[in-house]
């Protein structure tokens, strides 16, 4: 972990690469061309005549053949080198990834991409392709970790300095919540399950996370003047006091809303998945998922008890279960 | 695919696009990172993809564009041009699963004379890709 003094060194840094090119300009090695297209449309499985047929392609409102606008990165990019050299020696877009690596920010993981076409390239075209950063977020918490957001931008050329299109790409470059254990010989780490979420620790709401792992149910209590509070949080919004402790519920409480979620069919839940706003007879609420019934009898009123439950091997999470 | 292009007067907002299943291997991975000049090793050394976590090789992301854009001209038609791609990362593409691509029409510009189609292609795991693609289509008096 950095200090805040070293985070605000680092993000200068970060700073300094927007807005610059992160090397000179990648000339596509090869012109656009007939063979590349049809290996292209072989391996997607394409059959459009538009690519593939001249007499058909002639006939079309293109005049004659084009590549798949969907190619247009693969024409700039390096082949067999990438094995041996993940970058240019100059690319800065590389030096960025090697600095947040050594700050502590070791994984990486592409989010986003959107490709604009400005028109289809035709056999001969010749691309070529200027990176920028274009944006470098603030300090995130993802569901991956917490880390930077880089986002670039690549705008294609052709022989005649004309635009035929061009690419925003984000990154997320991030400290994982948990370093990956290293695979044992032969078994895959890909090969476990996907499981829930974890929520994004800090300062403010760990102590919470530290009480559901030894079996309590915590409620933030005003040391100033006794209100309580959730979600966990530094001020009370009553008296405005910073002092708080926390206070063990009974874990009683009714089912104040609720929700059967279908979709997003987020990896590591099981859906129809019954998530509900449980008041507390404490008098504050929390939102976490019902169980010990089907998600079609859950219902506003309802009495339930919470019970804190391992749901992977790891993740412990107070469960409401129906009372009486 | 289609050999008939779709005029921009039979499409309307809710169509939806034939599904397209596409069983994800090893060949396809692997001939899909090659044709797109990707060396990277991880999408074709199964040895790298299992050092950085992974159970194999998995699906690199021109690939995944190549298939969106794929999925919306095999049903636009070969008149269809295809002006915009933005697609969100998820689950990874791994062998032995499939992708199952669905789509449909959520916007129609006539003045532009084109629709955006929402995609998603999900696998085991959840989805791999979701996104919109913006096509152009002729119009049915040319």
């Amino acid at each position: 972990m950095l200090t805040a003094e070293q985070k605000q060194e680092l993000e200068a840094k970060l700073q300094a690469y927007v807005g610059r090119e992160t090397g000179p300009p990648s000339v596509g090695p090869d012109l656009v061309n007939e063979p590349m297209i049809r290996h292209w449309c072989e391996a997607m499985g394409d059959e459009n005549p538009v690519y593939l047929d001249p007499a058909a392609a002639k006939e079309s409102l293109h005049g004659g053949l084009v590549a798949p606008p969907t190619m247009l990165q693969a024409w700039i990019m390096r082949g067999m080198p990438m094995a041996e050299l993940p970058g240019d020696g100059d690319d800065r877009q590389l030096q960025l990834h090697q600095l947040l690596t050594e700050s502590g920010y070791p994984s990486v993981v592409a989010t986003n991409c959107e490709q604009e076409y400005t028109r289809y390239l035709v056999p001969g075209d010749q691309v070529t392709a200027r990176t920028m950063v274009e944006s470098i977020s603030e300090e995130k918490a993802t569901a991956l970790g917490v880390g930077y957001f880089i986002d670039t931008r690549t705008t294609f050329t052709d022989q005649d300095g004309r635009d035929v299109g061009w690419m925003t790409f984000r990154v997320l470059k991030f400290r994982p919540h948990e370093q990956p254990k290293p695979a044992e010989e032969g078994v895959p780490a890909a090969a476990a399950a996907p499981r829930r979420l974890r929520a994004p620790l800090g300062h403010d709401n760990a102590w919470w996370w530290e009480g559901i792992d030894r079996g309590e149910l915590l409620i933030q209590e005003c040391k100033a003047c006794g209100a309580l509070r959730h979600p966990p949080r530094p001020m009370c919004g009553e008296c405005q006091s910073l002092e708080w402790k926390g206070r063990v519920s009974a874990g009683a409480g009714t089912v104040y809303s609720w929700v059967v979620l279908h979709h997003p069919p987020i990896p590591g839940y099981e859906f129809p998945l019954a998530v509900a706003l449980i008041e507390l007879d404490e008098g504050t609420r929390l939102v976490a998922n019902v169980a010990g019934c089907a998600p079609s009898e859950v219902h506003i009123g309802q009495r339930v008890q919470a019970r804190i439950e391992n749901v992977d091997e790891e993740l412990k999470l107070p469960m409401f279960y129906p009372v009486g | 695919m289609t050999t008939e292009t779709l005029h921009l007067e039979a499409v309307e907002p809710g169509d939806a696009l034939p599904e397209l299943d596409v069983p994800i291997t090893v060949t396809l991975v692997v001939g899909g990172a090659l044709a797109s000049r990707d060396f990277t090793p991880v999408h074709h050394d199964k040895a790298a993809a299992q050092a950085q976590g992974m159970g194999d090789v998995f699906m690199n992301i021109l690939t995944t564009n190549g298939l969106v854009g794929r999925f919306v001209t095999d049903w636009a038609g070969p008149d269809a041009v295809v002006e915009n791609v933005a697609i969100k990362l998820g689950a990874p593409n791994l062998p032995g699963d499939v992708m199952k691509l669905s789509g449909s029409v959520t916007e129609k510009d006539d003045a532009a004379g084109t629709v955006k189609v929402e995609v998603a292609g999900r696998n085991g795991w959840g989805n791999h890709v979701t996104g919109s693609v913006r096509v152009r289509l002729p119009r049915g008096d040319r």
